[in-house]
């Protein structure tokens, strides 16, 4: 019965996916294939391989976990980095003083400015590109960080320091957790900027990853290619949407109980 | 006490923090520990970024890139209000989109750089276009959120008294609904920033702060150019972002004044 | 235990600052149960803070166990009257009441052991798996109890602790407190707005007056025991002894008010 429901929810995606491929082809523009031309240019790129491999083919291989990892790994050291200075910027007012004028304004600087800058630094190569991201996604974790340190209930800090809690076990127990729904939603924003900057340094300056496939089909006017990787890329977002999500949820679920309760 | 009263001053010690930051890039690029080859001297930046503010070429490439940077914002808006206040309004209507929202919506907008770049002939356009793509969605998720948190009591009340939905709409739904739209503006903003300049850098062109780098990148002191480019840009998303807040605030007064006397 | 010398506090400087504390003595002995009555905002809770080590006071000075209170001493509990901001809501009951634990020196399972022993002793055995935020206001107050009792305190400051839940259930708590001093002989001292509520539970009544907050009355509670809610509080000492309270509380506020 929820499946059917499920199932039920999602009767206007077969009704796009055909309106549009009748609508493409009776334009019969090349800068709009129709659906079916990019599915079967989908499975040219990545899925021709043998059946024991899921048809998994060698390109995908080589192109799609690197760009991955490099996605996944500048997130998790920018994460790393910003929850650690924020909470301690959160937690001194005079460090935040002294540095939140500077943070606001590295925020503030488009991190695509700075791609020429780390390409000149680094030279073409994976590092330029964990340089990009962690640079572009560092800030919303780190200003949330910092916010959620900041805004933690009195009583809760009272109830710490009265029950003789040590200062490790205030960080670990009392204040990370307090300002993990706001860590979280900075963690939010910086995956998907993750992405984007995934794709901008790749499309600049990498041999291999999705963002490169991407440039090579626009170089050789392969217009269902530049379709695919799109449409590829927007699968791969979204299940690392979807991942988050499923995660927030398990380590949250105390927040939104509670609050609704209260 | 005197020095203690210092720092509590939030401008000072933000001033402080700045000068101490300048001052060690200095020192570090002096005495050699920062190589100058991998980051300028800050002071040779500084000063070439001073040079900017009247080089007639940087300007009118700043000049471009706002432009496109507005007509993007503008039209994202334009777009994205009507469709957040038909889907925050009609339920159905949302359930039945929501599942190709969901898949859109995590599509990189810079992804789209490729394929605007094969299917318009004008830069302007390409910029324009995957700026409104990135920048729609803070609007449209803002102003859907903004909907669902208006005061269902005065929605009733309105309604007891006969007003259409139409009015219902206008008279409460609206306004209540306006911070959240500004601050999903706001948010757009600085994406739609990123996205231009970004757009710039891949698909080239002759204008704007993205080509000026690309252009810079051959120089020899290419990375004074680009760093101090880099902290134009800055200094544009703050004052824009600071912008925001300022009229978001008067928004906010007018709203908060108007539900105060009636 | 406790000894208080001429306490006072004055929150900020110049022609904002306000006077919460003015010139408090207080001396409890070991085993008491000492109720703090007061109109609001008296500064009770300045007090309790001092006393607790959260808040530095401007003036005087406070003893616990013949030493001078510079930080949150050891061997101190509070309960607090926002038991929803007081339990943390990340933490499942018996994890908050074993969290303090640690600094006993107890390993996992004898925390774990000390934390369930607890939250028997005020009726939640089965509620130890929950999180807070699953149970009712009476039961959050009750599981912040049981971490007060499981950090076996010799001094358990208890701040308007049944401010905020319904009096069936505060009637309920009041006389658990009655058991847990029977059993563990703690020293208690309790800081309430309500009347009946403190020469109820009480073996002295401090009464304070408006802030800036002095002592205007101590009175000792020379009830029957055991204290039952019905007979307790039919015994004509008792509606004796409430009605002095009051009017002291009262009067000192009419009189406060016709002098300044």
């Amino acid at each position: 019965m929820i499946v059917l429901r499920r199932i039920g929810r999602l009767w206007l995606v077969p009704v796009v996916i055909v309106v549009w491929e009748l609508a493409t082809r009776a334009l019969g523009d090349d800068s709009f294939p129709p659906p079916s031309t990019i599915a079967g240019r989908m499975r040219e790129m990545w899925l021709t391989g043998p059946p024991s491999r899921l048809w998994i083919n060698d390109s995908a291989i080589a192109n799609i976990p690197p760009s991955v990892v490099r996605l996944l790994g500048g997130w998790l050291a920018a994460a790393l980095a910003g929850v650690t200075l924020g909470l301690l910027l959160g937690r001194s007012a005079l460090l935040s003083r002294l540095f939140e004028p500077i943070v606001h304004f590295l925020r503030a600087i488009p991190p695509p400015m700075l791609l020429s800058f780390f390409l000149a630094l680094f030279a073409i190569g994976p590092e330029m590109q964990v340089a990009t991201i962690i640079f572009g996604v560092i800030w919303p974790i780190l200003i949330n960080s910092a916010d959620g340190a900041r805004t933690i209930d009195r009583q809760h800090l009272d109830t710490a320091l009265v029950f003789g809690l040590s200062r490790g076990q205030r960080l670990w127990r009392v204040i990370l957790p307090s300002a993990t729904p706001k860590i979280f939603a900075g963690l939010r924003v910086s995956l998907s900027l993750a992405l984007i900057l995934m794709v901008i340094s790749e499309l600049v300056g990498s041999t291999e990853g999705i963002g490169y496939q991407l440039l090579d089909a626009r170089r050789s006017y392969d217009r269902p290619g530049v379709w695919a990787t799109i449409v590829i890329l927007g699968v791969l977002g979204f299940l690392l949407n979807s991942a988050f999500l499923a995660v927030e949820r398990r380590v949250l679920s105390w927040h939104r109980t509670a609050k609704q309760t209260t | 006490m005197r020095v203690r009263s210092l720092f509590e001053n939030r401008v000072l010690c933000g001033a402080l923090g700045v000068a101490g930051l300048l001052c060690l890039l200095e020192a570090g690029g002096r005495t050699g520990v920062i190589d100058p080859l991998v980051f300028p001297l800050i002071s040779g930046v500084v000063a070439r970024a001073a040079t900017f503010a009247i080089d007639p070429e940087f300007l009118a490439d700043i000049a471009a890139t706002l432009t496109a940077w507005a007509a993007g914002l503008l039209l994202a808006t334009l777009i994205a209000v009507p469709a957040g206040l038909v889907l925050g309004t009609m339920p159905r209507v949302e359930a039945a989109v929501r599942p190709i929202t969901e898949f859109l919506r995590p599509i990189p907008s810079i992804a789209l750089v490729s394929l605007a770049a094969l299917v318009f002939a004008e830069r302007f356009n390409i910029k324009v276009s995957v700026a409104v793509y990135g920048s729609m969605w803070p609007i449209l998720i803002n102003t859907m959120y903004g909907l669902k948190d208006v005061d269902p009591v005065a929605k009733d009340t309105l309604r007891s008294f006969g007003f259409s939905p139409f009015d219902v709409l206008r008279r409460v739904s609206l306004p209540s609904t306006a911070p959240f739209i500004a601050t999903g503006v706001r948010l757009a903003s600085a994406i739609a920033l990123i996205l231009v300049i970004s757009a710039e850098l891949l698909a080239g062109g002759s204008s704007g702060i993205g080509t000026f780098v690309l252009e810079a990148g051959g120089s020899i002191d290419a990375l004074e150019f680009i760093v101090a480019a880099a902290l134009w840009a800055g200094v544009i998303g703050l004052l824009s972002n600071g912008l925001f807040v300022l009229l978001e605030r008067r928004l906010f007064r007018w709203h908060r004044a108007r539900t105060e006397t009636t | 235990m406790l000894e208080i010398h001429n306490l006072t506090h004055t929150y900020g400087t110049g022609p904002g600052a306000h006077e919460a504390l003015g010139g408090v003595d207080l001396k409890v002995a070991e085993g008491e149960l000492v109720c703090i009555v007061g109109p609001s905002g008296c500064g009770k809770s300045t007090l309790l803070r001092s006393i607790a080590g959260l808040l530095r006071p401007t003036g005087g000075e406070i003893l616990f166990q013949g030493d001078p209170v510079e930080r949150t001493p050891d061997n101190l509990a509070v309960v607090f009257q926002d038991y929803s901001r007081s339990l943390f809501p990340w933490m499942s009951v018996a994890d908050n009441v074993a969290l303090p634990l640690r600094r006993k020196g107890m390993d996992g399972r004898q925390r774990r052991q000390a934390a369930l022993d607890a939250l028997e002793q005020v009726d939640l055995a089965g509620a130890g798996g929950k999180y807070p935020w699953e149970l009712s206001g009476g039961m959050q107050q009750r599981a912040s109890i049981a971490r007060a009792i499981a950090y076996r305190p010799t001094l358990m400051l208890m701040d308007e602790p049944f401010g905020s839940v319904d009096a069936q259930t505060r009637e309920d708590l009041e006389d658990l407190v009655l058991r847990v001093r029977a059993k563990h002989g703690m020293t208690i001292l309790l800081i309430t707005h309500d009347i009946d509520e403190s020469v109820y539970v009480g073996d002295r009544v401090i009464v304070l007056s408006k802030a800036p907050a002095k002592v205007v009355s101590d009175l000792r509670v020379q009830l029957p025991g055991p204290r039952d809610q019905i007979t307790t509080r039919e015994h004509p000492g008792f509606v004796q002894l409430r009605a002095e309270v009051g009017r002291l509380v009262r009067g000192r506020q009419g009189q406060a008010a016709s002098t300044g």
